[in-house]
């Protein structure tokens, strides 16, 4: 890689929901809108990360808690969309952050089943896969990603993936100190089940709750020890039957 | 906060994060109250307990900053011994005319001050007539700059003797029986706001709407100042009251206002009777004493802006073509006059009345009872359509073929295709560039106006009538293709110039003899040396901490207002850690980071001599320099039409009794009583539910900015209402259903959000509900998205000082399911007004 790997890190202890990030993110990127629908869920009325939805922020209401959320997608280490993409169309970038290029996209949708955040998913109208790029083409501008850029609490970074480790870290550690023990990080750790993730959060609670999947695992990461079994198979089945013809009498 | 200014919020958040505590109180949970230390909700209309129980605690508690309370304030001056108060009087004060609802606010003056009874009558009578409350800092009649006080602070009569009697029933126990708060949580607000006040530290308040929406919304505003006052919090970094406004540059046109009743920089508009010329006027309104005492130099300077060489002392700078006023020319009676046949043409510019304004009914039936109407706006906003597809046409109630309403709309320019300035909440004005020419037809309202004026002036011939327009100096230069008038050059023209024409630098600069002009005092200077001072940009960072080169503040670049007050009686900061402006003896001047909101040279010392006026009859420890004794008025002796004192009263329509007086509403606030603007009975059974309106970040005002766009409609796209689930199961409402709200004026349908960030309070012994109603949502208004407007269900009832419509407090009534169409949902609401 030319470049350093970079990233998000979103801190859901200062976001105040105002949407800002989802807006900003359309506008840069040209997203259509995600039809108008009153989901009375909260005031969330966009449901979740998909083809038209590249940063998304998740209202939980708890007794005397409102907690809110970005989420986005997390431009994992081991990108499962990627791995099972067969036309190229995902690609890693110099920032080490996984783009789709519309214009190599087939609309197969393999990629969609792949993720294991549910993150990537095709468009109806026009069958393709879309998601967020972590703004591609600002970054190759030396900009930062539109989200971050009109975040007005800073609940979203951008950085260098590992100066944002290092502060998300110092954060967790005087939120701790400061008696919120709830704070905790999600997806920075490069041992997770997808090698650690590009863009990870701070939470308060469960990542359940949230509507994350508390324990992700790149969904390709059996394939070679499958392929193992499958090609082993494949042999002992040879095998079986090379010994049937073998031992047929001439 | 974080709801409606999020982008202002970031402050917040970054003061949390240094251990600043945040309480937030509100009738609805918001994005606001998600994040800060602690959410404290109340029932709609009832902050004044609050906020004098907090007034009481200080002063049961000896907790005020005594210092500064007898140096700063009018604590100590005596009341004449005519004043009642309304412990006294069960809920009125003295001068009360029952027949007329009307206070004559002589018996409130200060002792020994009281003027002629007529000429305070009148004055009362006029702020109440034309909500005159507002202009000239609230005027100083009736009080001298040196009115006989006890500094003992022991004299029954005197200022701050009266005020712990008058709040002596707002207790904790109160706040609970009436804002449904309870004590403990009223006891951590109280420790928490008197603990951090003082001279070591600060306490600001922020208020917006939710305070100002009131039958008794100035006295709001006035209980959050007396306590801000009694705590020392104003005039020193990290204080004050912050009004936070509903839209870009609200503040900028209270400046240069578009109220009918103020010229700019809060001069008062004469009135036809009272006013025969301009000496007349300058003696009538406002007091000799404060800076207020050089409103000849102000109003002359405006004059020779406006009228140029035209105006010369022989004609009295042509006073005589100054618009009066004859009496109350607000929005709402503007409406009522519409609907009367006497008001013939509307300009509606930036605004969406239809859809924002309380009553819409009784707007729209204004609107369509017009000869012509003029609409400037981003989109065809529902005033401009209302002809086709308001819901008096679904009903019946207008036939489209029988409106006879010309209505032209006129395509506007947005922010960013037009250039000039913004002036925010902090007085600030910050001058912003055009980023690109607006597409087609549309214009600027700088271009609209200034077109119009020339075209309106090529039509006028040589009849003295028309003068007042024909003289007027209107020759901005016009650039470009479309001619564009120059804003720099009206920005020029604002801040003023000398007898050469050339521009000043202070508004110290101005004089009464006619050498001067200046198109609004307060914003002399904004033009300095030449330059833009609004279009400076160096960041914070290469500055220090007031930022004084970032944009301009009014006046004089001054950054925190009354900034005098951050030092004591002597000159010495209160506090090292609060230090900011204070007396350097060896230079003889007053220094720190802001511009000093006092003359540079005047010695804390300084006593002024007998007969002085304007600044010079304040003394040097008077920080208040507007007033016309130079004090901060925790008592109001003359400028409120609703007395001296803030004093709890119910809202108009309201499902509680108030328990502290036998006076239920503010006596002196505004109703029309009219067929097209029917009230709820108080306490009414058939209405039980408070309801509250509301905004969302997603939604600017009524819509118009926001329902057209795709990217932000979607986000929250329909109409609804925030109830409880108690609420939802007592009535059957379920979670993204619908439910029907009635009033006495009409009925409109939402979808139902229930939560529990909304919650039950205990109010009066019993279980109150209150309904939460973002109104962001319109009939029409080329919006991708349309609802029932919620604005139809308020009434037109006012707060006497400044005519605001009282939409933050309602009653209504709540049935579940879909409302009726066409004429059956006339006659729903009909069974209940008789029902």
């Amino acid at each position: 890689m030319a470049e350093q790997r970079m990233g998000f890190f979103t801190d859901t202890t200062v976001c105040i929901g105002c949407k800002a990030c989802e807006v900003a993110c359309k506008e840069w990127n040209d997203v259509p809108d995600d039809g108008f629908v009153f989901r009375a869920t909260s005031y969330d009325n966009t449901g979740s990360l998909g083809a038209s939805t590249w940063r998304h922020v998740a209202f939980v209401e708890q007794d005397g808690r409102w907690l809110m959320m970005s989420d986005v997608c997390k431009h994992c280490t081991h990108a499962a969309c990627l791995d099972v993409c067969p036309t190229g169309a995902l690609f890693r970038t110099e920032f080490d952050t996984v783009v789709v290029q519309p214009d190599v996209c087939n609309g197969c949708g393999y990629c969609v089943p792949a993720c294991p955040y549910g993150v990537i998913d095709r468009r109806e109208d026009d069958g393709r896969a879309w998601k967020c790029t972590l703004c591609y083409d600002r970054l190759r501008g030396g900009m930062e990603p539109a989200c971050a850029k009109a975040c007005p609490t800073k609940s979203i970074q951008f950085g260098p993936l590992d100066e944002l480790r290092e502060r998300a870290q110092e954060r967790v550690e005087r939120l701790h100190a400061e008696g919120m023990t709830d704070a905790r990080l999600y997806g920075e750790s490069p041992d997770n089940g997808v090698g650690g993730t590009g863009a990870f959060f701070l939470l308060m609670d469960e990542p359940e709750t949230y509507g994350l999947p508390p324990d992700p695992v790149v969904t390709t990461r059996d394939l070679p020890a499958m392929w193992r079994w499958a090609g082993g198979a494949a042999l002992a089945l040879a095998a079986g039957v090379a010994v049937c013809f073998a031992g047929r009498k001439p | 906060m974080a709801e409606c200014h999020p982008v202002g919020f970031q402050w917040v958040m970054e003061a949390r994060q240094r251990g600043t505590k945040v309480f937030h109180i509100d009738p609805r949970f918001s994005r606001t109250s998600a994040s800060v230390d602690r959410y404290l909700p109340i029932r709609a209309g009832s902050d004044i307990v609050l906020l004098g129980a907090l007034i009481n605690h200080v002063l049961s508690n000896g907790l005020d900053f005594r210092e500064y309370v007898l140096a700063y304030t009018n604590a100590a001056t005596l009341v004449n011994q005519e004043f009642r108060d309304t412990e006294d009087l069960d809920g009125l004060f003295s001068g009360y005319d029952e027949e007329t609802g009307r206070y004559d606010p002589s018996t409130w003056a200060y002792e020994g001050d009281m003027p002629e009874e007529e000429e305070l009558t009148e004055g009362g009578r006029h702020h109440a007539e034309a909500a005159g409350s507002d202009s000239y800092g609230a005027r100083g009649a009736g009080a001298s700059a040196t009115p006989p006080s006890d500094p003992t602070l022991t004299n029954p009569r005197c200022v701050y003797q009266i005020l712990k009697r008058h709040y002596s029933r707002y207790t904790p126990e109160m706040v609970e029986e009436l804002c449904g708060i309870p004590p403990e949580r009223f006891r951590e607000l109280a420790e928490a706001v008197t603990a951090n006040s003082g001279r070591e530290r600060t306490t600001a308040w922020v208020y917006s709407v939710g305070w100002t929406q009131h039958s008794v919304g100035v006295q709001y505003i006035r209980a959050a100042s007396i306590l801000q006052l009694l705590l020392g919090n104003m005039g020193r970094p990290g204080g004050g009251i912050m009004a936070l406004r509903g839209h870009a540059s609200i503040q900028g046109s209270t400046d240069i206002p578009t109220l009918f009743n103020l010229l700019p920089g809060y001069i008062a508009m004469p009135h036809a009777h009272r006013h025969d010329g301009l000496d007349d006027y300058l003696e009538r309104e406002g007091s000799d004493t404060g800076w207020w005492g050089n409103r000849r130099a102000y109003v002359v300077s405006l004059l020779k802006a406006w009228w140029g060489d035209a105006a010369t002392e022989d004609n009295d700078y042509h006073f005589d073509y100054l618009p009066r006023l004859t009496g109350d020319h607000g929005h709402y009676s503007t409406v009522m006059g519409q609907i009367d046949g006497k008001v013939k043409g509307y300009f509606v510019v930036g605004e969406n009345p239809a859809v924002g304004s309380a009553n819409g009914k009784a707007q729209r039936l204004g609107l369509a009872n017009l000869d012509w109407l003029v609409v400037r706006d981003l989109v065809t906003v529902e005033t401009a359509t209302f002809w086709k597809d308001a819901p008096e046409i679904e009903t019946g109630e207008l036939r489209t073929e029988e409106i006879g309403t010309e209505v032209f709309f006129m395509p506007a320019a947005t922010h960013v295709e037009k250039e000039g300035t913004f002036t925010n909440t902090q007085r600030l004005l910050q001058w912003r560039e055009k980023a690109l020419d607006p597409p087609e037809d549309c214009r600027s309202d700088l271009w609209f106006y200034h077109h119009l004026g020339k075209r309106i002036r090529q039509r006028l011939g040589g009849d003295a009538i028309d003068r007042p327009v024909t003289e007027l100096t209107w020759d901005y230069p016009e650039i470009g293709e479309r001619r564009e008038p120059d804003a720099e050059a009206v920005l020029r023209e604002i801040n003023g110039s000398d007898a050469d024409g050339r521009p000043l630098a202070s508004l110290r600069e101005l004089k009464p003899d006619g050498s001067t002009s200046c198109g609004c005092w307060i914003y002399c200077g904004v033009y300095a040396d030449g330059v833009n001072q609004a279009a400076r940009r160096k960041p914070h960072t290469e500055q220090g901490p007031a930022a004084l080169e970032w944009g301009w503040a009014w006046p004089a670049n001054r950054r925190i207002l009354y900034n005098r007050a951050s030092a004591d009686p002597d000159g010495r900061p209160w506090s090292e850690r609060k230090k900011y402006v204070y007396w350097d003896a060896e230079q003889g001047r007053w220094v720190g980071p802001d511009v000093p909101d006092f003359e540079e040279d005047k010695a804390p010392g300084y006593v002024p001599p007998e007969g002085a006026k304007a600044q010079h009859a304040l003394a040097g420890t008077d920080p208040f320099i507007m007033q016309s004794d130079g004090r901060g008025w925790l008592y109001v002796p003359s400028g409120l039409a609703d007395g001296p004192l803030p004093t709890h009263y119910e809202p108009h329509e309201s499902a509680v009794r108030n328990t502290l007086y036998g006076q239920q509403s503010n006596p002196a606030r505004r109703t029309i009583d009219r067929a097209e603007n029917p009230y709820n009975p108080a306490l009414s059974p058939r209405f039980p539910y408070v309801y509250t309106t509301s905004r969302l970040t997603e939604h600017h005002t009524t819509g118009a900015m926001s329902r057209p766009l795709p990217y932000l409609a979607e986000l929250q796209p329909e109409a609804f209402c925030e109830v409880s689930r108690e609420m939802a199961e007592e009535l059957g409402l379920e979670n993204g259903g619908w439910a029907t709200i009635v009033t006495a004026r009409t009925a409109i349908e939402l979808r139902v959000l229930v939560t529990g960030r909304v919650r039950p309070l205990r109010v009066n012994r019993r279980t109150v509900h209150q309904v939460i109603m973002p109104y962001h949502w319109g009939y029409g208004g080329g919006g991708v998205i349309t609802g029932d407007v919620v604005n139809d269900l308020g009434s037109v009832v006012l707060d006497p000082n400044v005519y605001i419509q009282e939409s933050k407090a309602g009653t209504c009534d709540v049935l579940p399911g879909r409302r009726p169409r066409g004429r059956a949902l006339l006659d729903l609401v009909e069974r209940y007004r008789h029902g």
